[in-house]
Order: C-alpha cells, then structure tokens, then sequence
C-alpha cells in the first residue's frame, strides 16, 4: 500500500460536481412539461375556434385539480415514506357522507360535521399505519384491506348520495375570485403547509428518511413506526379534505364519488408524475401539484376537442409511462456516475 | 466534543445469542481514550456484534458496560450516544438523496422554534469537517455526488456529531480505494490524538499493525487475547485467530502442461476508459491483472462482462468471437465476474442463502441449465460460508460471510472464464486461504481465471502472469513470481518498454 502513495490524492479534492446538478430536476421537468401542454393545448383547441384558457377552461381545470391534488398532496407523503395508500377513494365517499349526513342541512352543524368527517379519516389513517408498522403488513395489502372495508360498509349502508348540506357551505364549492375558486386557493394553501412541513420539520425530515432507507433511519435513532404512522394519518386527513370539499360541492354525500373519480390510482399517478420516486425518500408537494395540473389540464383539453374516452386513458398512460421513464434514466445516470472507477 | 478529558470503557463477560444461537459467549474488551483499539477475528466471529452492542443497537444478554468507571445500560442507540459511544456501521448509513448536514443531523436535527435550523445544522457541520481537515466536502452537498471515501468522512462527522468520545469502526476501509485508505489512516491518527477512543474492526493485517496500539482477538464469539501490537506477530495473530497456523503459502502455480486451449482472448479492445487491450487466458491459467486504483483494472473486468461493453476490438471466448455487450450475453457465454462492489451489486438481503446462491443461474440460463440440480451445500462449502443453514436470510450473515454467498452465487454458473476484482476484500484469514485454493481449483478443472487485486503478495502469489496496467492500457507482462518493485514499476509507469 505504501508504494502506492505516490499516486494519493487528497480525500478533500473538491469534487466536480456532477452534471446533474446543473441539470433539471424532475420539478423543473414537471413545470416545463405542464407548460408546454398549455401551450399545445391552447393551440390544438384553437384550431377548433375556442379558446383553452378562457375563464371556463381556467375554472375547470382549476376544479378538477382541487379534489385530486388534496388526495395527491396525502398520498405524496405515504409515498414518501416509503408506504402508499389504496383506501383513499373510498375514503373520500365515506367522509363526504360523514361530512353531508352531520349536517343535514343545518347551517349551525357545519363546524361538527368538517371536525367528525377529519376525527374519522384520522382514524382511518391511523388504522392504515398501525396495520402496516404493528403488524408489519405491506402497505398495499393493508390499505387495500382498508379499502375493501370501507367498501363493505358503503355498499352495505347506502344506496345513493345522502345527507345534506346547507347552502352557506356550499360556497366553499362554487365560491371563486376571477376565474380561480376559492376552494383551489385553499387547495394550494394546504400544498404550501404540507410543503413546509416536509422540508423544514423534523417529522417531515423523517418521512424522507424512512422512505429513503429505513434500516438507515432506525440506526440513526428516527423514529419509524411514528413517522409511518403520521405519513398515514396525514395521508387520510388529506383525503377526508377532499371528501368535505366534495360534499360542498355536490350538496350532499355520495359514497362513490371518490371511486368512480378513481381517486386512489390517479392520486398515485399525480405524485409520481411529479417526480416522487415509487420506492420513497424522494420527491416532495411541489412535484406532485405539477402532476396534478398536468393531469386536469390534459382532461380539460380533452373534454374541449371532445375525444373519445379511450384515447383519453391512452394519452394518459403514455404520459405516466414517459415520465416514469424519463425519471428512471436521470436516476441510473446518476447511479454510474456516482460510482468510482 | 473538543473537551480533552479522555472516556474509558470497559466491557465484562459480554453474552448475547440470536434465537438461541449464541454469537457473543463472554467478551471482555477495555477501552482507552487515546487509543486505537483494533478487533481481529474470522468472519462471523462476534466484532459487528460487539460493536453494536457498545452503540446500543443490540442489548447485551449478560454482562456489563461501563463508562468512565459507572455501569450502564442502553435501551437504544440514543442512549449510547448520550454516554459520547457512536458506531461507523458496517454498512454505509447515508441517504445517498439527502444532504451531508441532513445526513449528518439525521434523526437529531437541530430545531428553533417548529422548524429545523437549517442554518446551524449546516454550520455546525461545517466546523465539524474543518475540524477534521476535510472542508473540500461542502454540508449542502447531496450525498449522492461524493466519493467512497468522503462519504467514510461523513460517516465519521456523523459519528463525532454526537459529541463521540468513542468511536467505533467496523471495516472502515473495505469499501475504499488504496490512496483513499491512507487519508483513512490519517483521519484516525488525528481523532486519537485528540483523545478519543477509537475500536477499529478490519481484516487486513497491515492496517492494524500500521494503526492500532493494542489488538484485541475473538474466535467463535470468545475473547482470546489482547495483547500490545508491539508484542504481537503476524503469525500469532493468525494463530489467535484461526487457531492454528497458516504460514505464508499459495497453492501451487500452473504447470505448462495443464494448460488447456485459450478460453479467453482479446484483441485490440478498446472503450473510452481502456485501450489497446490485448489479454489471453487459458484454459487451467490464473492471470493477474495488476495496477493502480483508476488504471482500469476493473473497467477491463467490467467490459469483458459486458457492463461497460468494449467499443472496439474483438473478444472470443473458446475461440469463437462474440459481442458481449451486457452481463446477460456474457453469463450464457459462461463469463462470470466477481465484482469488487459487492454491496452495491450485491445480494438480495431479504431472500434466504439458497436462492441468492441461486439467483444468477435462474435468471441467466435457460431451461435444463438453470434447473440442474446442484448441490448448493457443496458450493456454499467450497466458500466456506458460516450460516445457520441454506434458508437463513442473507441480511443475518456477517458481512464477511455475505461476501462469500456472492462468490458462491457466480460459481453457481460453472463459468468457464472467470473474472474476480478483489476476491478477499473483507474475507477473514482463513477464508482468504480458501478462496485461493478454490481459485486455483477452479483452474485445474479447466476455468480460465482473470484475477484483479490490489494486495500485491496475492496477486504475484496467485497468478500465472501478471498483466500491469497502467493509464488505462497495458505497460506490460510479467511471468510467475515476479516482484513486487517489478510490478510497481510497470504500474507506476516507470517501467514501460522492458516488460519481460
Ligand atoms: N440480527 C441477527 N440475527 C441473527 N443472527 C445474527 C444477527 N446478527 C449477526 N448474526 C450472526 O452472528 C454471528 C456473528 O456476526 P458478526 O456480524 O458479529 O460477525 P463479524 O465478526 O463482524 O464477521 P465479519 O468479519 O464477517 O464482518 C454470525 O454468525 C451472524 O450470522
Ligand atoms: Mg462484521
């Protein structure tokens, strides 16, 4: 080995940084992507003599991302933490329900009928967390449990929407400033807070450490159930928002609105393709509203040029499977560059 | 953690058993601020053990820890971090996508207010690298864009972060380059120098013998000895430690008639990290391929595998030429290769001994080949592997026994061209002999075997010829048995032109 000293350099050689750095980061992808097919959008709809982004379109891609980003901004933080949630959808329904039926159309149980619908979706998410730390179940065997429950006792218990909500929250749904809704407003608040938490607390440090390696974190004394467990409760928190939101909305609960919205793989679309890897430890809120966007936007220009409901999910899926692609490669390159010779 | 005052250890009658089995039977270990402490002992002989033990990560089933003269007891790794204990794990502990301060903070950051100070963190960890000399590291830099050896430096900034006063390293070089081996070396002189009390756990004799002052020898999860370095031999280390003597001996070399036709052959081969390669093996024939850490010793193995596919040039295996250009190809082939990353490549932790064992053969070879039934006790013995049975989950074996499931994994595939990059890293004495005689075994049956080490007693003791490399192209061919100063000139590139 000593002969070798000749040829020693320093541990503390500053490193070139690798390209990568000066290279996009997938939020930077996801903005530039979301730009581009405003831009395509607004043309392909213009051939047809309308307009993209009048105040209708703005309204309506803005609406279709308000219920799908809360549930994508929740599952964003399962997904971090190396967990995923299927039950969302169903959860959605339920608390919308909870949320309509307390009411009954009294304007004085408003402020009940949120508290019960958020108290519920708390306990559904910390079932969802304590099955899959305590009983160490996968997180996607555990929530689709979950989920098959909450399905049970919808199909069990309704028939049709149900409850009813007094006109005074129903401003919440259609209440706007110009062409933005208000609830959107609220929706991007609730994106701001989750950001914040994540990347300035130290529960949301954990969550990217859990989901990064969680061997790792648990020898760095963080920790781990409790972090999974909160990404869970967040998570179905997050969801009974949008149940509340939904409520507002529609006027009343509806035990599949979440469902037939198909709100828990489209969640799981959204924040993937805002760059939070599958696997955890990477990603975070910003991405996952940039997906969000792309993906009400793209709905919105379909339903302008009126295609057909199956090129729709084929554009859609080509779109989650470029970016999931395009991804993977930035993480292989970076892969065999961080390597020594 | 600038405070001079020095922390003592000691630790009596440590036991501690896995599901009944038991891994530490009595250990006695004392500790002493100032000193570098170095553990010796084959693979699975209780020192990761031990070590976690001291950090709190496993609690000890008999036996006392004391700190400074008081008993103690750690319900966590929290709890020995208070007492000033910090372990380098085995296994890296970094998040490759999170920062140095974030990694180093990790699980104790800083807060002011409900935030995080980012600002302190990153100051204090700062301090903490200039502390150490090593402020080419920035704390914002992503773990992901440092080296091997910087991240052991932030593995150590992790460790003193919690105000360590003694500190534990298992294996710290094993992932290492040579040169990155040395400022290693110079790391550990300055923490002992400033008073801390340092337990280094390695296989490599040098090392210990260059760094530490008392040597502390485990066999089957008992104490030995602990004895001065300066009252101790090589061979009684050996002695202590395998419990008989090994003497400096490799199997005998090839003699010209056993060796068969050419099996490996390339001709003018060339990609953009090595050039101008022109490499024989034989049937029946160990060549060495020596050189300095970056000359492209293992660029040759990994484009002879296909991972980084040679762009120019021919390759013919058995005479037949063939284009390689991923593993896949080169394993039906009947290429193999031994990677020196073994953690990186690795294993798949969480699957028994056997279907790791397995994994290759299943996946590469079709058919009749894949389901041939081999006897995967045999290999897993050939290798020498400790583990409570095939089935045993791989993540549960010493490191140094994972490293042989992964040799075990590759002979799995009979190759017939073998390429190993530092077959014996992290493999305990007794193992390293085995892994040679298996080598040169292989041989004999007909494989051709391309070895790439950086221990030069080894390759010159192992191989038929030896191949320098130097920048990136060959500087030359040595026979048999050539010297170490021979080797060096070449590899240095002060010898180019007379290669024998
Ligand atoms: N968590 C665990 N569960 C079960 N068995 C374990 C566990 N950890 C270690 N062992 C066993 O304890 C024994 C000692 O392991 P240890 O890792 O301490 O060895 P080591 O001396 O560090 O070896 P090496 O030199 O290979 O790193 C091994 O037989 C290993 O299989
Ligand atoms: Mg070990």
């Amino acid at each position: 080995m000593s002969a070798l000293e000749e040829n020693t350099v320093p541990v503390t050689r500053k490193v070139t940084r690798p390209a990568f750095h000066r290279r996009l980061t997938p939020v930077a992808i996801v903005y530039i992507a979301l730009a581009a097919l405003l831009v395509v959008g607004s043309v392909l709809v213009g051939l047809r003599g309308e307009v993209l982004l009048d105040q209708a379109g703005i309204l309506n891609i803005f609406t279709r991302a308000t219920a799908l980003g809360l549930v994508a901004i929740g599952q964003t933080m399962a997904i971090l933490t190396g967990s995923l949630d299927l039950s969302v959808a169903y959860l959605v329904g339920l608390t919308s329900l909870i949320a309509a039926e307390t009411m009954g159309g009294r304007d004085g149980m408003i402020v009940p009928g949120v508290l019960l619908a958020l108290v519920v979706a708390a306990g559904v998410g910390l079932v969802n967390g304590l099955v899959i730390t305590v009983l160490k179940a996968n997180a996607f065997i555990a929530t689709l449990g979950v989920a098959l429950i909450l399905r049970g006792y919808l199909e069990d218990t309704y028939t049709g929407p149900a409850g009813d909500v007094p006109r005074g929250f129903q401003h919440l749904g259609y209440d706007r400033i110009g062409p933005v809704p208000v609830a959107a407003l609220l929706m991007l608040a609730v994106a701001a807070l989750s950001w914040w938490y994540l990347s300035r607390t130290r529960p949301g440090y954990h969550m990217y450490a859990v989901g990064g390696d969680i061997e790792v974190a648990r020898l760095s004394v963080v920790p781990t159930r409790r972090t999974i467990v909160t990404a869970h409760v967040l998570c179905s928190v997050a969801a009974g928002l949008t149940g509340i939101y939904l409520a507002s909305r529609l006027g009343s609960g509806a035990p599949y609105v979440g469902t037939d919205a198909g709100y828990d793989l489209e969640s799981i679309a959204a924040v993937v393709l805002g760059g939070t890897l599958l696997a955890g430890g990477r990603g975070g809120v910003v991405g996952t509203i940039g997906g969000v966007f792309i993906l009400a936007t793209l709905d919105t220009i379909f339903d302008d040029l009126e295609v057909d409901p199956f090129f729709k999910d084929v554009v859609r899926g080509v779109v989650l499977v470029t970016a999931v692609a395009l991804y993977a490669r930035r993480m292989t390159a970076n892969r065999a560059r961080g390597r020594l010779t | 953690m600038t405070s001079g005052i020095a922390t003592n250890v000691r630790l009596t009658g440590i036991t501690k058993s896995f599901l009944g089995v038991p891994v530490l039977r009595g250990v006695d270990l004392e500790l002493r601020g100032g000193e570098v402490h170095a553990v010796m002992g084959e693979n699975g002989a209780g020192k990761s053990t031990l070590l976690k033990v001291l950090a709190g990560v496993h609690r000890p089933d008999g036996g006392t820890i004391e700190v400074d003269g008081a008993e103690v007891s750690f319900a966590g790794p929290a709890d020995a971090q208070r007492a000033g204990i910090a372990i380098i794990h085995q296994e890296f502990t970094l998040l490759p996508h999170r920062s140095v301060a974030e990694n180093v903070y990790l699980g104790r950051e800083p807060v002011r207010g409900m935030q995080v100070d980012r600002r302190r963190m990153v100051a204090d960890t700062r301090e903490l690298l200039d502390w150490l000399g090593e402020d080419g590291i920035d704390p914002t830099d992503a773990v992901s864009s440092l080296s091997v050896a910087q991240r052991q430096v932030v593995e150590i900034v992790k460790a003193l972060s919690t105000d360590a006063r003694v500190l534990g390293m298992d294996e710290p070089t094993a992932a290492l380059a040579d040169h990155e081996v040395e400022l290693l070396y110079d790391l550990v002189r300055r923490l002992r120098e400033r008073g801390i009390a340092i337990l280094y756990v390695s296989h490599r004799m040098r090392e210990v013998f260059d760094l530490s002052d008392r040597i502390t020898v485990l066999k089957d999860g008992r104490f030995v000895t602990c004895a001065p370095t300066g009252e101790l031999t090589s061979e009684d280390l050996v002695r202590h430690m395998v419990g008989r003597d090994l003497g400096e001996y490799y199997p005998d070399r090839a003699a010209p008639d056993d060796l068969g036709p050419v099996r490996l052959a390339v001709r003018g081969a060339g990609n953009d990290r090595v050039r101008d390669l022109n490499i024989e093996v034989r049937a029946g024939e160990i060549v060495g391929l020596a050189g300095l850490q970056g000359s492209g010793r293992s660029a040759v193995a990994r484009a002879v595998f296909g991972v980084e596919p040679f762009t120019r040039g021919v390759v013919e295996v058995d005479g037949v030429a063939q284009r390689v250009t991923r593993p896949r190809t080169a394993v039906r082939l009947g290429i193999a290769l031994v990677t020196e990353d073994r953690k990186g490549d690795g294993l798949a932790l969480r699957q028994s001994v056997r279907d790791n064992t397995l994994l290759v053969r299943r996946a590469a070879l079709s058919g009749a080949r894949s389901r041939a039934k081999s006897d995967v006790k045999a290999l897993l013995d050939m290798v020498t592997v400790v583990a409570r049975g095939e089935h045993q989950e791989v993540r549960f074996l010493s490191g140094g026994n994972q490293q042989k499931v992964v040799l075990a994994k590759w002979l799995a595939v009979e190759p017939k061209v073998l390429v190993v990059d530092e077959p014996t890293r992290g493999i305990d004495v007794g193992a390293k002999r085995a892994v040679h005689e298996l080598l040169r075994d292989l041989a004999k049956r007909g494989v051709a075997v391309l070895m790439i080490s950086s221990e030069l007693p080894e390759l010159i003791g192992m191989s038929d010829r030896i191949l320098v490399m130097h920048d990136g192209a060959p500087a030359g061919e040595l026979p048999a048995g050539a010297s170490e100063g021979a080797v060096m000139a070449l590899a240095t590139g002060h010898g180019v032109g007379d290669a024998a």
